[in-house]
């Protein structure tokens, strides 16, 4: 049977081209491999090669012929045995642009013209009721975290953690303090300085049947790892079809410490909210880093989860339960209000919690809503608000432009816009690098008054 | 002399020394194959490889046409050529218990382990039966089932990850080994040196693979390497290597065996320079243009892989016309492949938004 050669696309965008040259002329024995013919794109010229062997039946697309459609039967080729001086009929069809076949073409074009499937919509479940009488200690966010960690490490043999000075130093910021002694080297591993290597070892291992739990000392020296934990943890749950996973934890403290410049104080969370395949959680309090922490680890997808310096040391209540686990993806209701809605997470909940106080004494009930995970986003939290207030601010300690509250603002005008009785404000870091000097550090970042100014500025009151 | 000792405490303590070497002997695993290069293989093995590589050969031959149709989208590497060294590596592996995981090159070692080539042409076409469901594509396609850990986009990238599986295997107790592949181009990454010492250091079953085909996409092994000597690029972190003729399945099994050999036996990580050619250009879209149709001639006409062994299995008394049986028996499976990936339906456009992440929330 005679095999017709096509027209080749030699690239991925190629749609015609110009038959520069036969190499070969009819009646020539070909081997697979030889180059048949050389054709030119708006790129290069490229040479065609043959894939069979056979005898080069009739020529049909002469040399010189400019905008070759791609797929048009350029010759024949024909097999042993087969006469070669009586070329077989090129299908009708096959000479024409409309390659390849009709049945192909109609059914992408189907499918592209089809507008895309609405994204499936969840209700996120609501955090489980702590039992009346629950014991309630008082502890730091540095030690919930840790405690997190550790009880997930005892009742699961794959958890380990891995990361700069996470186990003889104890921690550079001491969230991995007694892991060590507990479980030894084996399961708290000390790292070289070599983020990029040691998160893609972390996501390897979480794709070989590991619970990894890796350390950044902070975020910002994850931009150099930033890598694996796209492309390599979030992506390929999705490009395998559902049959390669990644749960691991990539955590740190993120966000602006305290005078220590521009390269570390960073927020990363709009950073890694933008990557569909990723869960981004950033708690403020003690409960919230611990019944965080733990869905964390028990996660089936990859999680980024932003710490803050600045927290660490603060301490909150938390239920003593034996397995304090919290939902991902619902924002908690932090105080009640009916006058204005402020929106936070991590460090701009402290904040935001203040200025509700403030407010209160100006006669402004705020509600604060920490939304605890940045991905997916809590929209129904936003909006069950914003309909119960009618104004919304955001205040979020980083950057402006493409943040968290970028996002917010557009949620609440997509799907809140009837409700709105003034435009959503955001309370963001100034846009500039964090700078060094004291003042100016102080003016760079956001503030209680900041919020106040901007609550009554929606709320329309002078 | 007496004196000389007296005084000695007072000398810069911290002259540092080299190690007494006796176990870094970095060159013990290449001598060992160089005393005995090529793997005694039975007749049946022999025939395998052959059939093996054939189906690699003409699978990738297939893709190159079916990309030419416009049924193949985007990027397409092919293996044409380098098809020696997964077959010869991989047929060496504990297939229970190993991982391996490579770059974007990937169809070969996917095919290599027996992985049905219509769930592979059929993610080249983009299709539901795809391994990936469609969703992932020539460079992106996955079998946990065979402990194949991709099909990685980002040069380099799957080394590091090789590094993780490895720890994986060490930390279960398993017994496994991972295999790494990666290209001479990847070999000039900077994780890639960060996973060498790492893997060394803790001690982690790991062979390193460097498929040196000579081209980083365009640019000659000498115009983008200080070291060109890839097997040497370990010796920094103590790591053994192996310099090994990739055109020659026999010899690549034989190196597999003792590289394997050593990992096994704990003795941590082995780099593995296999030396080889790609026929084709980098992707279906490069021309090429960077070497002369001389060099590619002489490599298919004198080191060819496929041709080698084709000329081993002559010699042992098979005949032309089996040869061309066991060709006619792999266009078939070839060709019915290219009918099942052309035939099977796209995806259904509700799994645009499945596999984005495996739980609720």
């Amino acid at each position: 049977m005679a095999i017709e050669l096509k027209m080749p696309a030699l690239s991925p965008t190629m749609e015609e081209g110009t038959l520069a040259k036969w190499l070969k002329s009819e009646g020539d024995t070909i081997e697979p491999g030889d180059i048949i013919a050389e054709i030119e794109t708006d790129k290069a010229t490229m040479e065609f090669e043959a894939i069979d062997e056979g005898t080069l039946g009739k020529i049909m697309v002469s040399d010189g012929t400019e905008n070759v459609a791609v797929g048009t039967v350029i010759a024949m080729l024909v097999g042993e045995g087969e006469d070669a001086s009586s070329p077989v009929e090129p299908p009708a069809a096959a000479v024409a642009q409309d390659e390849p076949s009709e049945d192909n073409d109609a059914g992408s074009e189907d499918t592209g013209k089809a507008s895309a499937p609405e994204k499936p919509k969840s209700e996120p479940r609501p955090d489980p009721e702590i039992p009346a009488g629950t014991n309630m200690a008082t502890v730091t966010v540095r030690e919930a975290l840790r405690d997190g960690m550790a009880e997930e490490m005892r009742r699961d043999e794959r958890v380990f953690v891995m990361g700069e000075e996470v186990a003889e130093y104890q921690g550079a910021y001491k969230v991995t303090q007694g892991l060590l002694d507990e479980f030894g080297p084996k399961r708290v591993i000390d790292t070289p300085i070599t983020e990029y290597g040691f998160a893609g070892i972390g996501a390897g291992a979480a794709m070989g049947g590991l619970r990894p739990v890796v350390e950044f000392m902070t975020f910002n020296f994850a931009m150099q790892a930033i890598d694996h934990i796209i492309n390599s943890a979030a992506k390929t749950n999705y490009m395998s079809g559902g049959q390669m996973r990644c749960p691991v934890v990539f955590r740190g403290p993120n966000g602006a410490a305290s005078r220590v410049g521009a390269q570390h104080s960073q927020n990363y969370g709009p950073w890694y909210a933008n990557v569909p395949g990723l869960i981004v959680i950033s708690p403020f309090d003690s409960s919230d880093a611990k019944g965080l922490m733990k869905a964390a680890i028990r996660c089936e997808d990859p999680v980024v989860f932003l710490e803050n310096e600045l927290l660490y040391g603060r301490s909150f209540e938390l239920p003593e339960l034996d397995d304090h686990v919290l939902p991902i993806g619902k924002a908690r209701v932090m105080r009640e209000g009916s006058d204005v809605t402020i929106v936070s997470y991590s460090i701009g909940v402290g904040l935001a919690l203040e200025a509700a106080e403030e407010l209160a004494g100006q006669g402004i009930d705020a509600e604060v809503i920490d939304l605890r995970t940045l991905r997916p986003l809590d929209t129904h939290a936003i909006l069950d608000s914003l309909a119960k207030t009618n104004r919304l601010v955001i205040a979020e300690e980083g950057w402006p432009t493409c943040s968290i509250a970028s996002e917010v603002i557009a949620v609440c005008m997509e799907q809140g816009f009837d409700h709105l009785d003034a435009p959503v404000l955001r309370v963001c870091d100034e846009d500039v690098p964090l700078p060094y000097a004291a003042n100016l550090e102080k003016l760079a970042l956001i503030d209680t008054p900041r919020i106040v100014e901007a609550v009554k500025k929606v709320c329309y009151v002078a | 002399m007496a004196r000389k000792a007296t005084t000695r405490k007072k000398a810069p303590a911290k002259k540092k020394q080299a190690p007494e070497d006796e176990p870094f002997v970095l060159h013990s695993l290449q001598e060992a194959h160089e005393k005995s290069p090529r793997y005694k293989a039975s007749e049946e093995e022999m025939l395998h490889f052959y059939e093996q590589m054939l189906l690699i050969r003409r699978f990738e031959e297939k893709a190159g046409q079916l990309y030419g149709l416009g049924l193949i989208g985007g990027f397409c590497h092919l293996y044409i050529g380098q098809e020696a060294v997964a077959i010869g590596l991989q047929s060496a592996l504990d297939s229970d218990k190993d991982s391996v995981i490579t770059g974007y090159r990937d169809h070969g070692h996917m095919l290599a382990y027996g992985i049905n080539p219509n769930v592979i042409m059929a993610e080249l076409t983009g299709r539901q039966a795809g391994i990936s469901k469609g969703k992932g594509g020539s460079m992106h396609m996955f079998s946990t089932e065979h402990k194949f850990y991709g099909g990685h986009g980002i040069v380099g990238a799957q080394v590091a990850l090789g590094g993780g599986l490895a720890l994986a295997h060490k930390y279960s107790e398993d017994g496994g080994l991972c295999l790494a592949y990666f290209g001479d181009g990847a070999a000039n990454q900077g994780q890639v040196y960060e996973t060498f010492n790492m893997a060394q250091l803790w001690n982690l079953p790991i062979v390193f693979v460097i498929e040196n085909n000579g081209y980083a996409m365009g640019t000659a092994v000498k115009r983008s390497s200080a070291e060109t000597e890839f097997h040497r690029r370990g010796t920094a972190f103590r790591i053994p290597g192996m310099d090994v003729n990739g055109m020659d399945v026999l010899e690549v099994r034989n190196a597999a065996e003792i590289a394997f050999k050593h990992v096994r036996a704990g003795k941590g990580p082995v780099l593995m320079e296999l030396n080889t050619y790609r026929y084709r250009g980098h992707s279906m879209s490069d021309p090429a243009k960077y070497r002369t149709r001389e060099e590619v001639q002489d490599v298919r006409e004198h080191k060819d892989p496929i041709e080698g062994l084709k000329k081993v299995l002559l010699k042992k008394g098979k005949t032309e016309e089996d040869l061309k049986a066991i060709d006619k028996g792999i266009r078939k499976v070839v060709s019915e492949a290219a009918d099942f990936a052309e035939n099977s339906p796209e995806p259904d456009p509700g799994e645009l938004y499945t596999d984005v992440l495996v739980e609720e929330y």
